[in-house]
């Protein structure tokens, strides 16, 4: 208990540090005039002109257009992948519908899988269409965060910077430097990094075991700092080879809030309102270390139902205890639990533990997390989540005060709100209508592991999974069928760019706007009372919007865990 | 006034002059962050680490025996037992049906039991039986929770301290060893927690097991 406490502050210290370090280099990526040779050499390959100011609907225009071949490339890679050589396990193409769900998911950055990557994945394919993706889908979030805060901290100008500038900038200074070098320090813990597909080993007992690699290291480390979080394995960052130590769980953990916590610290610099930004990473905190107490004490807690069968789940110095059902040793409730709410909290997706086996309040965690999808959220797209709440909460706060709101100084009008409530109803639409759809036609139930309220939360988790483009799973759930791999990969895009080109559009047409001055009724938002209306909104609007449907899965699942009632 | 209208020309569409920089940044990209990053490291991990970015495998006479990382099924009395695995593999008699295969290092797997899950709870009462009538522990003794619950990857490498001291008594039984020597060496196999906070401590179950045989290897047989 106290060393989970002592790991758990002593993370969120590192990570505060890592924020500002972060923090500070972004903003010199965003900012910096001088174009280092590598990126003046892609920009003559690409034919643009890095000067170009761009409107927020050519720097929108850019940012889809630029996804859609790359959908299409990871798309053709996948289908033709047993014509390609060298793979010594000559595993199968991937099916149109199950190849459209991975482009799709890739490219979102949501990272969600119908397949296990170790029997359906070359190694070709694992560099080439999944490393791929993972880092251009985190370049596109953060170049887009870029696109957004310069719309904010500018006045009377239709500006908001080059896109092909922030995206390449952002690989070539930000996403492979630190890969590569966090890469190295996996491999020396343990991860692998080879072409080689398998190794056959004959064990003690004298059985034959297949045991499966690759160029691992270099997925696993984009994965976690590009909050993408879809496995070289089908377990993911459970398997031993993805995350061998707790050290390496450790590194992950950081990874993933690495660029959404420092966003907020470059926010801050680049408008000049350093305040405002701690004040944002404040109410990330704040919901953070709530979700984090739920599922630690949940999961530390046990499972009642084994207590009957004499099984000890008590803490001591002999063993971690706990439900320790789909979980791996060398993490415990600990790091599993920190790790739960990091995975879910990032929108990454990448999984430690089997989220399924949770216990129903430690799974209502990652759930609810992904439902508000602005506790930290990913790369980019999560502090713009939060600005569409902040601006929102003053919204309500202007009408309970009667003033026009105002945000950095900008008045805060209708069509502004408008687009803000757009993107506020297209999450929780898209994943309650989908997850209507998917229980009432008639072949779901053939694809649930769990019967009773644990398998409508198993629907439930898929598509609010797809929609905050997080990726993880309650993964006893069958999804690669046509009827999945088509409504989630669906959900995965609507949930991308349904809320993050209104919010673009929003980043326009406040760079267009003047800036007032700061008068006696202007609503100071650099303060902890803001910080606490915002992460009282956030929890607010999530809860009314979703509690009903939390209510049919963990909520009713709790209630009979208590009861003793099997399903 | 604004300087996009002098870049693209008055009344450009804001679509004008993307195609070339769309298609081209697919192909470079995926060149530059698919196939360079990935090479690259594989490159330099070689050179740097030539042991673990191959897997960590432990070689015994020459040959691989196993992975120091992976997990591997044990379930000869005289050596320590893994934790329950969920994984599969092919049917031998019928290639189209899949059985349980322990640490299957293949195809890693979960059992993705829900908590209210019948299965789960049928599973652990059974699971809890065997490992007492196994290690001969009275019929009402406590099991740590770790013996009877399937790992999240179905390869787990490590048991807890208070699973490996609960076979011991077996393990000595089975090779004619006092069980203070394998309690000894339980100590002496024991992961620290890293760094001295992260993590749990734990036990290889295959280090383990080497470590046994090594020590038979060096006392001849009574």
């Amino acid at each position: 208990m106290l060393n989970d406490l002592v790991q758990s502050a002593l993370f969120l210290v590192a990570m505060t540090a890592l924020a500002v370090l972060m923090g500070k280099w972004l903003t010199r990526v965003f900012m910096r005039k001088h174009h280092g040779l590598p990126e003046r050499w892609t920009y003559g390959l690409l034919g643009i002109d890095p000067a170009e100011a761009m409107s927020w609907k050519r720097y929108g225009m850019a940012l889809v257009l630029s996804n859609a071949p790359m959908i299409l490339l990871g798309y053709f890679l996948l289908r033709i992948q047993d014509w390609l050589p060298f793979d010594s396990l000559l595993r199968a193409a991937q099916t149109p519908d199950l190849a459209f769900n991975t482009a799709a998911s890739f490219v979102t950055n949501t990272n969600w899988q119908s397949y296990s990557g170790e029997n359906s994945l070359s190694n070709f394919s694992q560099m080439a269409a999944i490393t791929f993706l993972m880092v251009v889908s985190a370049a596109t979030g953060v170049a887009a965060c870029g696109g957004f805060i310069r719309g904010l901290s500018r006045r009377s100008t239709q500006d908001i910077g080059n896109y092909w500038v922030d995206f390449t900038r952002v690989v070539y200074r930000v996403l492979l430097p630190v890969c590569l070098l966090l890469a190295l320090v996996y491999v020396w813990q343990g991860i692998p990094q080879t072409l080689s597909s398998e190794a056959v080993a004959t064990t003690l007992e004298g059985v034959k075991q297949h045991i499966v690699m690759g160029p691992v290291a270099s997925l696993e480390s984009i994965k976690h700092i590009g909050t993408d979080g879809g496995g070289f394995f089908g377990m993911n960052s459970a398997h031993p080879f993805e995350n061998p130590t707790p050290f390496t769980n450790t590194l992950h953990m950081l990874s993933m809030l690495l660029i959404p916590a420092a966003l907020t610290y470059t926010f801050g610099s680049m408008l000049l309102r350093r305040r405002q930004g701690w004040a944002f990473f404040g109410a990330f905190v704040v919901m953070f270390i709530g979700f984090l107490a739920i599922v630690y004490s949940a999961e530390q807690h046990g499972n009642p139902l084994f207590t009957p069968l004499g099984v000890d789940q008590q803490q001591s110095t002999l063993q971690a205890g706990g439900n320790m059902e789909g979980k791996e040793l060398r993490f415990g409730i600990g790091q599993t639990s920190l790790f739960v709410a990091v995975t879910t909290a990032g929108t990454t997706g990448s999984v430690n533990a089997m989220h399924d086996s949770l216990t129903p309040l430690g799974g209502l965690v990652p759930i609810a997390e992904m439902m508000l999808n602005n506790v930290f959220g990913g790369d980019g797209v999560g502090f713009i989540n939060l600005i569409t709440f902040a601006i929102l909460t003053l919204f309500l706060l202007g009408m309970m005060i009667g003033r026009t709101p105002e945000f950095l100084g900008k008045k805060i009008e209708a069509r502004e709100m408008k687009l803000v409530m757009l993107a506020v109803l297209a999450h929780p639409l898209c994943i309650l209508a989908f997850t209507a759809l998917a229980v009432s036609v008639p072949g779901t139930t053939d694809a649930l592991n769990n019967s009773g309220p644990h398998g409508f939360s198993e629907v439930l988790y898929a598509y609010t999974s797809a929609t905050a483009n997080n990726g993880s799973a309650f993964g006893g759930l069958s999804t690669n069928t046509p009827f999945f791999n088509t409504t989630i990969g669906l959900a995965m895009l609507f949930g991308r760019f349904f809320t993050l080109l209104p919010m673009l559009a929003v980043a326009g047409a406040l760079a267009a706007k003047k800036t007032t001055p700061e008068g006696l009724g202007t609503l100071p938002t650099a303060t902890p009372l803001f910080t606490g209306l915002l992460v009282f909104v956030v929890v607010l609007v999530g809860g009314l919007t979703f509690f009903p449907a939390l209510a049919l899965g963990p909520i009713v699942e709790q209630l009979m865990l208590s009861s003793s009632h099997l399903f | 006034m604004t300087a996009i209208n002098q870049t693209r020309g008055p009344g450009a569409p804001v679509s004008k002059g993307l195609l070339r920089p769309v298609l081209v940044s697919a192909v470079l990209f995926m060149g530059v962050t698919g196939l360079a990053y990935p090479l690259l490291t594989t490159g330099i991990a070689q050179m740097l680490f030539p042991d673990q970015s191959r897997g960590s495998l432990i070689e015994r006479d020459g040959a691989p025996i196993g992975s120091a990382v992976i997990g591997q099924d044990f379930t000869k009395p005289q050596y320590f037992h893994p934790r329950p695995s969920a994984t599969t593999g092919a049917d031998p008699a019928s290639s189209s049906q899949t059985i349980a295969q322990p640490y299957n290092a293949a195809l890693s797997a979960g059992s993705n039991y829900g908590p209210t899950n019948k299965k789960l709870i049928d599973q652990v009462r059974a699971r809890a039986q065997a490992y007492r009538t196994e290690n001969g522990l009275a019929a009402n003794s406590p099991v740590p929770v770790d013996a009877v619950t399937a790992s999240a990857s179905g390869l787990d490498p490590d048991i807890s301290l208070a699973n490996a001291l609960a076979q011991a008594e077996r393990v000595g039984r089975a090779r004619g060893m006092p069980s203070l020597s394998v309690k000894a060496l339980i100590g002496h196999e024991s992961t620290p927690l890293q760094l001295g906070m992260l993590g749990e401590p734990r036990v290889n179950v295959l280090k383990l097991n080497l470590a046994l045989d090594a020590l038979a290897a060096q006392r001849p047989a009574q």
